[in-house]
């Protein structure tokens, strides 16, 4: 950057920068530096030699040998040849891109590293030494050291992988075309226009998987959030005693491990579980209830499961806030006369909303893609015959998530996948644009 | 008159709140008071018609450690301990580390980095499951602990966000004076920053000790059917399933309990700082 400030024209030493990482460095006398910069660009174009360029071709093609029997004219007879793994194929060629990309940032660095020699040395002010500039890293370049192991695991195990399955969806792998034995191919839009614009099972089932989804979280997020309120507000009140009694019990739940109590639920809940057990033996019903095979009641069963795990974490969230609004402000309105109602709709309710409307919208996002309760409880079950694949409370991730376990059908998921992702990028950017934290984020400082 | 009749109503409004209180205890304690009676339940059997069981023991508790013929439950909890240690270690040093760079040094990636990693959160975690997978097999790592580490871990330079706002609330001055004391930054990170966030800290190592206790999905792909290197989470799942579920049922509750009664502990021990970590420090107790 503060090269730009004072402009000099590259040198030699600098020109040949562009040729050979490190040049530069080296013939202003930072040695190691230099070095360093140089034994990185030798090592890429080695990969890329050995590994690399074939790993380039592979992602281009998908591989073309096909797994089978071919003749052999020599022999005369069919031999089998072993065929190509698209898998490993597009795996590796998007290692290979990530791998040049991080390598053309390192030549930039080494490119601006040369220059920066250059003017210092034009100025006539001293080079830091390597001693120095490993020092530095401790100091002000405090943040590469801490960030290297972040970003290494965030590449290795977010980034990778999802430019791998974002790049499936744009493929026909599917159950059909199963590497090794068979490739796959790139296929364009193909997935998201049968999901989308054709009339075809996939686009009968994502539609109303899509409403389903939007109805639970929608549902979802109301009724945690607004029985969560009214019940912190209910155990606050002023006169009933025992308060940490009321809310230990309620929190009990949040601290359960939730595919505990999840399981625990679908066990309760099925045809022969305790709950219709209980019933029957009381009397107050004669037939069992199908609370999680009926599709209907199913999909009460789930909302109302959700909000016994839930309405707790509200509930907790918000006793903290209405234990920080001041008495003073409560009395000022009762000496006013202003009824409970008025009071909690003109004092309680602003300061709850302020402090959680990030959080509301989070918790939206949140059962979009609200994996457990779901999976657990039902399975996404009852099945649905007219969808593919999918029952009826399964929502989108849900439906993903089947799709790749079960049935390996990675491209249709992997469209979803991005579907889902759209979706919610739709609603965080509503989130964040609005949410103080990061708009003001210099201002507390 | 008009005042004992305002205190009969607030009386009667009071009984109400009590009414509905207690109905909404015993929902949401029935499910726990449920499974903690079934794990000592002496009768098998998933499906009982008695909501008490006829006689108790502690059966259940001892075959889930002792009988290790189609599980080890012992080794299991052990894995799970082990992952849960480390991964714990690992995330908060890489969570508070980047929290610390985001919000305290400016270099010229730093936006565009946080907002890459507000895009990369917004992706459905299962969608990446599977492509995991073929990473963590073209080196080998699959079906190992270390794995279940690394994939826990990794995702801890995403999950800063929290952490930065509770830094971003200690005063720059304080940096400023220590500078011209002449610390370098790693000395404010260390010695100033880390000893000032004690909350958000110990909430950073609550979470990420309890996610390998409660995850079924990550443990399941990646350990695949090799019991012995199961998490307590995948096993007792498993334990569940059709062909296991009516052996296995009472002793799933025991392991279901084992699990729960220490977590629930720590959790209400360490609720104050849950509390502020989810709300981003806007409540100060």
């Amino acid at each position: 950057m503060k090269a730009e400030t004072t402009y000099i024209k590259d040198d030699r030493a600098v020109k040949l920068t562009y040729l050979i990482m490190g040049w530069g460095s080296f013939a202003y006398g930072q040695r190691a530096k230099g070095v360093l910069f140089f034994a990185a660009e030798a090592a890429y174009i080695i990969y890329m030699l050995t590994a690399g360029i074939p790993a380039l071709k592979g992602f281009i093609t998908l591989g073309t040998r096909e797994q089978g029997w071919v003749y052999d004219p020599q022999l005369g007879i069919n031999v089998q040849q072993s065929g190509d793994n698209s898998m490993l194929l597009l795996l590796y060629g998007v290692v290979a891109i990530i791998i040049t990309v991080l390598t053309v940032l390192l030549y930039l660095s080494s490119l601006r590293s040369a220059r920066e020699a250059q003017r210092m040395t034009a100025e006539g002010r001293r080079l830091p030494s390597f001693a120095e500039e490993l020092r530095s890293m401790l100091d002000s370049r405090l943040h590469i050291t801490l960030l290297i192991l972040p970003v290494a695991g965030v590449l290795i195990f977010t980034v990778l992988p999802l430019i791998y399955m974002i790049l499936i969806a744009f493929t026909n792998y599917d159950s059909n075309h199963q590497p090794p034995g068979k490739l796959f191919d790139w296929v364009g839009f193909q997935n998201f226009s049968a999901m989308l614009l054709q009339r075809s099972t996939l686009s009968r089932s994502f539609f109303p998987i899509l409403l389903w989804t939007m109805i639970w979280a929608v549902l979802a997020t109301a009724s945690n959030y607004i029985v969560g309120i009214a019940l912190a507000v209910l155990i606050n009140r002023k006169g009933i005693r025992f308060k940490a009694f009321w809310r230990t019990i309620l929190i009990l739940t949040i601290a359960v491990p939730q595919f505990i109590s999840l399981l625990i639920m679908r066990n309760m809940l099925s045809n022969y579980g305790a709950i219709n057990e209980l019933l029957l033996s009381l009397g107050w019903i004669s037939k069992r209830i199908e609370f999680l095979s009926n599709p209907l009641l199913a999909k009460v069963s789930v909302l109302l499961v959700n909000m016994w795990i839930g309405i707790p974490y509200t509930m907790l969230i918000s006793t903290g806030i209405l234990m920080n609004i001041p008495e003073e402000q409560y009395e000022a309105a009762r000496v006013d006369g202003a009824s409970p109602l008025m009071i909690f709709r003109k004092i309680t309710m602003p300061q709850i909303l302020f402090v959680t409307t990030p959080y509301l919208i989070t918790q939206f996002i949140g059962n979009i893609n609200n994996f457990n309760v779901i999976y657990l409880l039902t399975d996404g079950g009852p099945q649905n015959s007219s969808y593919y694949f999918a029952g009826s409370t399964d929502l989108l991730v849900t439906w993903l998530y089947k799709l790749t376990a079960n049935h390996r059908d990675y491209s249709i998921a992997s469209t979803i996948g991005i579907l889902v992702f759209l979706l919610s990028a739709v609603f965080s950017l509503l989130s964040y644009s609005r949410s103080k934290a990061f708009r003001e984020e210099e201002g507390y400082q | 008159m008009s005042h004992l009749g305002l205190r009969a109503r607030k009386g009667i409004a009071d009984t109400l709140c009590y009414v509905v209180l207690i109905l909404l205890s015993i929902l949401w304690v029935f499910p726990i008071v449920w499974v903690v009676l079934t794990s000592f339940r002496a009768e098998g059997g998933s499906f009982v018609t008695n909501f008490i069981p006829k006689t108790f023991t502690l059966q259940n508790y001892v075959n889930l450690f002792a009988d290790t013929s189609v599980f080890s439950f012992g080794q299991w909890f052990a894995n799970t301990a082990f992952v849960a240690v480390c991964s714990c270690l690992l995330t908060t040093f890489i969570t508070v580390s980047t929290a610390f760079v985001m919000s305290r040094m400016r270099f010229r990636l730093r936006k565009p980095m946080m907002k890459l990693a507000l895009i990369l959160g917004m992706f459905p975690a299962f969608m990446s499951m599977i492509a995991v997978y073929f990473v963590l097999k073209s080196v080998g790592l699959t079906q190992s602990l270390l794995a279940l580490i690394l994939v826990y871990s990794a995702g801890g330079g995403l999950s800063f966000y929290i952490t930065k706002g509770f830094f971003d609330t200690i005063p720059r001055a304080v940096d400023e004076a220590a500078r011209i004391d002449g610390a370098t930054n790693s000395q404010i990170f260390f010695r100033i920053i880390l000893p000032l966030s004690k909350p958000i800290i110990v909430y950073t190592v609550l979470t990420t000790f309890m996610a390998p206790w409660m995850d079924f999905i990550f443990a399941k792909v990646i350990m695949g059917d090799n019991y012995s290197k199961y998490t307590v989470a995948i096993g007792l799942y498993t334990m569940l399933n059709r062909e296991f579920i009516d052996q296995y049922f009472t002793r799933f509750a025991a392991g279901a309990v084992c699990i729960a009664v220490p977590i629930t502990i720590l959790f209400i021990a360490l609720q104050k700082y849950y509390v502020e970590g989810v709300t981003g420090g806007a409540v100060k107790g």
